[in-house]
């Protein structure tokens, strides 16, 4: 649905974006991740032909976004940064604006704006004056005006920016429902956002693609071997910690135990395990065995968060994985 | 260049000219002009044939197309200079700068769609000014027979030479994301234009007959005097159509570059 390559746009004197590619199946959620100024707003405004690009391509719907710009418009709804609004115009009104804009018949239009005024919650301000919303209601009439038309690829910039937490989950979840049928590619810096409702993260740190794969992929490239952290409490008296640690060693798989802390009776541990090797039954077995208190024992993976900040810290490596 | 598009631009902006104060602002002070200079061009009307009556001890047939008609035409034609600055410095600089270029440069509509639809739209308004100049006009038809047709070719005249600044001022907004800049701008180039033509009444020289030429005033004393002459209506159309093209070139060119 959508498809970049060797993407990249120059402004007078920077690189916003350099030579990125990369492809969006129909009815995908990405999630364009990135810190300030990496490019990623950028990005958008040329798959929405509001820029064009320095160089290579970007395909929308099947249509270049230089060479059919006007077929690519008709595909695509957008939500920019700072939602595009007319301040002395109504709620309705500007939804039933956009939608004319997008050559949507006159028949339907009341039926449709009436729909995505429903879908985004501002219903009860339909004929209220712009100008006279909070932040939070303004992004939602953004959010309406893109959905308005019932495009088949939606491009969201930051779409949760300034919502209250209840909000951000129906909107998120909106989002969820209208993937499917639609495309929908979005931005955020709110990873667990990303976490929740993408299937595919797009991470680009000063204008280069850093990463693009699936959530569950990343996870599994970057937390490499299994780390398991378990903790233990004698039933009477203290414990030793060499005791435990040689005992941790001996259950099958482990690869290496490492003492973390003492808190109070409990001792921590952090246990490496074969990487395709589940050891958790075996070393919750071993604990109750020597009669300890399993106190806890989960896996630690790596999370999005630790992941972004890998990808795109200063001490990042240089490509991670990089286009596919 | 779809009409449809054309005109859910040109509504959607006569609707935020009357949204806002702008155009009835513009609207009560132009009637409140145009009423004084006919208010005044009547009375000088009504003071000299008074005089002659006396003088001559009969009325002498005098035209009030010549007395009231022309001066306040000629009148209003430099108070549009004035106006119309206002009614288009909003026209590109706005969106610009509240970011809702962003939303009609991602939609299916071509620049030329916008660029007309916007500039048709200043044009509405200017002609509703001059419905209410007309109004005034109207006034001499209940006690007296002028002749229709001078009238309504300098209307023509005017909304005419409204429409070519209009067009140049919508070039001139669409250069910057400050009304301000975009409205002095443009009051700038319709001062320019009007003064342009002044030498041109004592000197021959090539030189001020252009100048003369570009004037848009001068092409506007023929329609005053009632007289229709294509020369003028071209250099008009080719205003209108010369501000059009800068407008959507600009849209082109300032987005390449954004
Ligand atoms: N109109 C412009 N002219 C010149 N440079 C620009 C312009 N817009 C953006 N840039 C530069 O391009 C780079 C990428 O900006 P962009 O807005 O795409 O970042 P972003 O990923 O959206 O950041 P954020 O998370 O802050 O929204 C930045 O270095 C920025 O300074
Ligand atoms: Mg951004």
């Amino acid at each position: 649905m959508i498809k970049v390559e060797g993407l990249t746009k120059r402004y007078a004197r920077n690189v916003a974006v350099d030579n990125i590619s990369f492809e969006v199946g129909k009815g995908q959620i990405v999630g364009f991740l990135g810190p300030n100024g990496a490019g990623k707003t950028t990005t958008m405004r040329v798959l929405t032909c509001f820029l064009p690009p320095t160089s290579g391509t970007a395909e929308v719907a099947g249509y270049d976004v230089v060479q059919q710009p006007m077929e690519v418009k008709k595909r695509i709804g957008y939500l920019p940064e700072t939602p595009p609004l007319y301040p002395d115009m109504e709620v309705a009104e500007y939804v039933e604006f956009v939608g004319k804009l997008k050559g949507m018949p006159t028949g339907d239009l009341a039926a449709k704006v009436a729909d995505a005024c429903e879908r985004c919650h501002i219903t009860d301000v339909r004929k209220k004056l712009i100008a006279k919303l909070s932040k939070g209601y303004k992004q939602r009439v953004g959010l309406a005006a893109a959905i308005v038309h019932n495009p088949d690829v939606l491009v969201l910039d930051e779409p949760t920016a300034g919502l209250d937490p209840e909000q951000r989950r129906e909107t998120l979840s909106l989002i969820r429902q209208l993937a499917g049928d639609h495309t929908v590619i979005l931005s955020t810096h709110i990873l667990p956002e990303v976490e929740q409702t993408c299937e595919q993260v797009i991470i680009i740190s000063k204008g280069q693609l850093k990463a693009i794969d699936t959530m569950a992929n990343l996870d599994r490239r970057l937390r490499g071997a299994e780390i398991i952290q378990v903790e233990v409490e004698a039933r009477q008296g203290t414990l030793g910690r060499d005791t435990v640690q040689q005992r941790l060693e001996q259950v099958a798989g482990v690869q290496r135990v490492t003492f973390r802390e003492a808190k109070g009776q409990r001792l921590a541990f952090d246990v490496e395990g074969t990487s395709g090797q589940n050891i958790q039954p075996d070393l919750a077995r071993t604990v109750v065995a020597a009669d300890w208190n399993l106190v806890e024992l989960h896996a630690a993976g790596l999370g999005l968060e630790e992941i972004y900040l890998q990808l795109t810290g200063a001490g990042a490596p240089a490509n991670q994985g990089g286009a596919q | 260049m779809n009409p449809r598009n054309t005109w859910i631009i040109c509504q959607k902006e006569l609707k935020g000219y009357f949204a806002s104060p702008i155009a009835y602002g513009l609207m009560a002070f132009f009637a409140l002009i145009c009423g004084y200079f006919f208010y005044a061009a009547v009375g000088w009307f009504v003071f000299q044939s008074t005089q002659q009556m006396m003088m001559r001890g009969g009325a002498m047939p005098m035209d009030v197309a010549d007395y009231v008609v022309r001066p306040v035409m000629g009148n209003v034609s430099v108070i549009g200079l004035f106006l119309i600055p206002m009614i288009t410095m909003r026209l590109f600089a706005e969106e610009k700068r509240a970011g809702t270029m962003e939303l009609l440069a991602t939609s299916p509509v071509r620049d030329t769609e916008i660029v007309v639809g916007k500039w048709l739209a200043a044009v509405i308004l200017y002609l509703a000014m001059l419905g209410i100049a007309a109004l005034n006009l109207a006034i001499l038809f209940l006690y007296s027979k002028p002749e229709v047709m001078p009238i309504l070719i300098s209307f023509l005249g005017l909304a005419l030479q409204g429409a070519g600044l209009l067009a140049l001022g919508a070039f001139i907004s669409n250069l910057t994301r400050n009304q301000i800049i975009a409205g002095a701008g443009t009051f700038a180039i319709c001062l320019l234009l009007w003064v342009i033509g002044w030498t041109s009444e004592y000197e021959q020289t090539t030189f001020s007959k252009v100048l003369a030429y570009i004037s848009v005033t001068t092409h506007f004393e023929n329609f005053a005097k009632g007289v229709l002459d294509t020369k003028d209506v071209i250099f008009y159309l080719s205003v209108i159509f010369f501000g059009l093209f800068l407008t959507v070139r600009s849209m082109e060119s300032l987005r390449w570059r954004a």
